[in-house]
C-alpha cells in the first residue's frame, strides 16, 4: 500500500506526560496515505493522548511526529490544521453557541484546497442544511458528531483524526457514521481513528494499533491477526487458556 | 415633573454607563480577563485626549479620531504581552497583573499630571439644552452620548454575529481549544476583542472627559464600579444586558437623587447588591453559562 516515499504520518518514539503521569512510552506508528489506521485500547490507554499530541493540543517529552517526512512536531494545532492535519475531538467540541453553518464556517477559515465545502458536507448530510440556522448545542449527539465531522471535513485535511466517534451515540448512528468513511477515503482522505469498540474498529480499519497504559502492544492488518492475540493485546494477558466464548473483546 | 426628568436623565447616564461597561463585558466573555484596570484606562484616554487637543488644536469632539485608533493598538499589544502572559499562568493572575496595572496606571497619572482634575472643553456644547417644557431638559451632550452609545452597542452586536472575526471571537470564546482544531489563532483573536475592547473605553473615557472633570483617581473609584455595577445587573455575555444595566444604574442613582443629593451614589450600589442577591446572573443571563 505504501509507495516508496516516506508516510503520510510517521510518529516517532513518542513520549508524552501529563504532569508526572506518563501516559504514553515511546509510541511509534505509520500511516500510509488511503489507510483507515484505528488506534484501540482500553479506558486510559493513552488513545486520546496520542490523538491530541498529533494534533498539537498537548506537547510531546520526546519524540517525533512527521506530516509527509516533515517535522511538524513544534507546530501548533492551527498550523498542522493549514497543513493538513484536522482532529474531530472527544465529545464532539462544537461551538454551542454558534449556529450549524456557523460551525461549519469557522473550520473553513483556514481551509486548503480541495474537493470539500461547505455545499458537499450539506451533500453529505442531507438533514443538515434545513438545520443550518439551528444552534449547535440544541442538535442531537449523533447529529452534533456529523457537524462536528463536517467541521473538520470543510478544512480539506490530508489527514483526519476521529477521536471516540461512537461515544454516547446509539449504535444505529455510529454504523451509520461509520458507513460514511468509504465516501471520505474517496475524495483521498487518510483516516487515524480511536475506537473503544474493537469489532467496529476490526471492521472499518485496514491497520489497527494497540495500546495498553501508554505502550504498544500490537500492530497490524486486521486480517492477519487473530481475535485472540488481538484480546491479549488489549487486556494485556500474557497467555490464556483458549475460550471459546470470548471471541470477542467488550465494547 | 421633577420625577419624569430624573428618570429620563438616569437613561441618558445609562447610555454613558454602558460605553464603559461594554468593554469590560466583552473581555471577560472572550478571555474571561476581569480587567482591574479598565477605568484607569478611560481616565488615561481623557488624558490622551488632552494631549492631542493641545498639540493638534482639533476640536475636543474630534479627538476621538486619533484616540481610539491608538487605544485600539494598545488593547492588541497589552493583549499579546502582559495580559496574555498573565492568562498563561493562570486567569487569577490576570487579575493581579491588571490590578498592578491599575495601581501602576494611577500613581503614573498623578506622577506627571498631579491630582488636579480636568475636563475635555467642549465649549457651548456642554451646557446646551432642550426644554420639554415643566422642569424637564435634555442635555444635547448627554443624550449626543445615548446616541453614540446605541450605535456602539448595535455596531459591536453587528460585528459578532456577522463578520468573520466576530463568528471567530464568539467560537473562542466557546472553546479556544476546538477553535485552534479549526486553525483559528485564539492568541490572535484574544489580541483582536482586547482592541475593541479598549476602542470603546477610549470612547468612554472621551465622553465621559467631556461630560465631567476627571482626575488621576476617579477610574477606579468611580468608574471601574459603574462599569461592573452596569455589567452585573443587566449579565454577562449580553450587549442588550449591558445597555439595560447601565441604564437601571443610572436611574436607581438620579431616583436616589431626587429624594435626597447625597444618596445618588447608595441608590445605584443598592440596586447592584439587590440584583446580585436576588438575580446573579442578572437580568438578560441564563442561570447555567459556562
Amino acid at each position: 500500500m505504501s509507495g516508496a516515499g516516506p508516510p503520510l504520518l510517521e510518529v516517532r518514539g513518542l513520549t508524552a506526560h501529563y504532569g508526572q503521569f506518563c501516559a504514553l512510552f515511546e509510541v511509534s506508528c505509520r500511516v500510509a496515505a488511503g489507510d483507515v489506521y484505528a488506534i484501540i485500547g482500553a479506558n486510559g490507554a493513552g488513545k486520546s493522548t496520542l490523538m491530541r499530541t498529533i494534533a498539537g493540543l498537548h506537547r510531546p517529552t520526546t519524540g517525533a511526529i512527521l506530516l509527509d517526512g516533515a517535522d511538524v512536531t513544534g507546530q501548533r494545532p492551527e498550523r498542522r490544521l493549514a497543513g493538513g492535519i484536522a482532529l474531530v475531538p472527544e465529545g464532539r467540541r462544537l461551538f454551542g453557541s454558534l449556529t450549524v453553518e456557523e460551525n461549519l464556517l469557522v473550520g473553513s477559515s483556514r481551509a486548503r484546497q480541495g474537493p470539500w465545502s461547505l455545499q458537499r458536507v450539506y451533500e453529505l448530510f442531507d438533514w443538515m442544511p434545513g438545520r443550518r440556522a439551528q444552534r449547535a448545542a440544541a442538535l442531537s449527539g449523533g447529529e452534533q458528531q456529523a457537524v462536528a465531522i463536517g467541521r473538520a471535513l470543510v478544512s480539506n485535511p490530508r489527514l483526519l483524526l476521529l477521536d471516540e466517534l461512537s461515544l454516547g451515540l446509539a449504535p444505529v448512528v455510529v454504523r451509520r457514521i461509520y458507513g460514511l468513511l468509504p465516501e471520505l477515503l474517496q475524495t483521498g482522505v487518510t483516516v487515524l481513528l480511536v475506537e473503544q469498540d474493537v469489532s467496529q474498529a476490526l471492521q472499518a480499519a485496514s491497520r489497527i494499533h494497540c495500546l495498553l497504559e501508554g505502550r504498544t502492544t500490537l500492530e497490524g492488518s486486521p486480517r492477519g491477526l487473530s481475535a485472540e492475540r488481538i484480546e491479549s493485546a488489549y487486556f494485556g494477558l500474557t497467555s490464556r487458556a483458549k475460550d471459546p466464548s470470548s471471541g470477542e473483546a467488550p465494547g | 415633573m421633577s420625577w419624569v426628568n430624573a428618570i429620563i436623565q438616569g437613561v441618558l447616564t445609562g447610555g454613558l454607563y454602558a460605553l464603559f461597561a461594554c468593554g469590560l463585558s466583552l473581555m471577560f466573555g472572550v478571555m474571561k480577563v476581569i480587567n482591574l484596570a479598565h477605568g484607569d484606562l478611560a481616565v488615561v484616554a481623557g488624558y490622551v485626549a488632552l494631549g492631542v487637543i493641545t498639540v493638534t488644536h482639533v476640536p475636543a469632539v474630534w479627538s476621538f479620531a486619533l484616540v481610539v485608533p491608538i487605544f485600539a493598538v494598545l488593547g492588541y499589544v497589552l493583549q499579546r504581552t502582559l495580559i496574555q502572559a498573565a492568562l498563561d499562568r493562570g486567569v487569577l493572575t490576570t487579575l493581579l497583573v491588571t490590578f498592578g496595572l491599575s495601581v501602576v496606571i494611577e500613581n503614573g497619572l498623578l506622577r506627571f499630571f498631579s491630582a488636579n482634575s480636568h475636563s475635555l472643553d467642549i465649549g457651548s456644547l456642554v451646557s446646551g439644552s432642550l426644554h420639554l417644557g415643566g422642569q424637564i431638559s435634555i442635555a444635547y451632550l448627554l443624550a449626543a452620548i445615548f446616541v453614540v452609545a446605541v450605535a456602539v452597542l448595535l455596531g459591536l452586536q453587528y460585528f459578532l454575529s456577522a463578520s468573520k472575526h466576530g463568528r471567530l471571537i464568539r467560537a473562542v470564546a466557546d472553546d479556544r481549544e476546538a477553535a485552534q482544531l479549526c486553525g483559528a489563532d485564539y492568541r490572535h483573536v484574544f489580541g483582536i476583542a482586547a482592541a475593541i475592547a479598549f476602542a470603546t473605553v477610549a470612547l468612554a473615557g472621551i465622553a465621559f472627559g467631556m461630560y465631567s472633570s476627571f482626575d488621576p483617581t476617579i477610574g477606579t473609584d468611580q468608574l471601574l464600579l459603574f462599569a461592573f455595577a452596569a455589567v452585573v445587573i443587566g449579565g454577562l455575555g449580553s450587549l442588550w444586558g449591558t445597555l439595560a444595566g447601565g441604564i437601571i444604574l443610572g436611574v436607581a442613582q438620579e431616583v436616589g437623587a431626587q429624594i435626597n443629593p447625597a444618596d445618588q451614589q447608595l441608590a445605584g450600589y443598592m440596586v447592584f447588591i439587590i440584583v446580585l442577591a436576588v438575580r446573579p446572573q442578572g437580568l438578560t443571563g441564563e442561570r447555567s453559562t459556562a
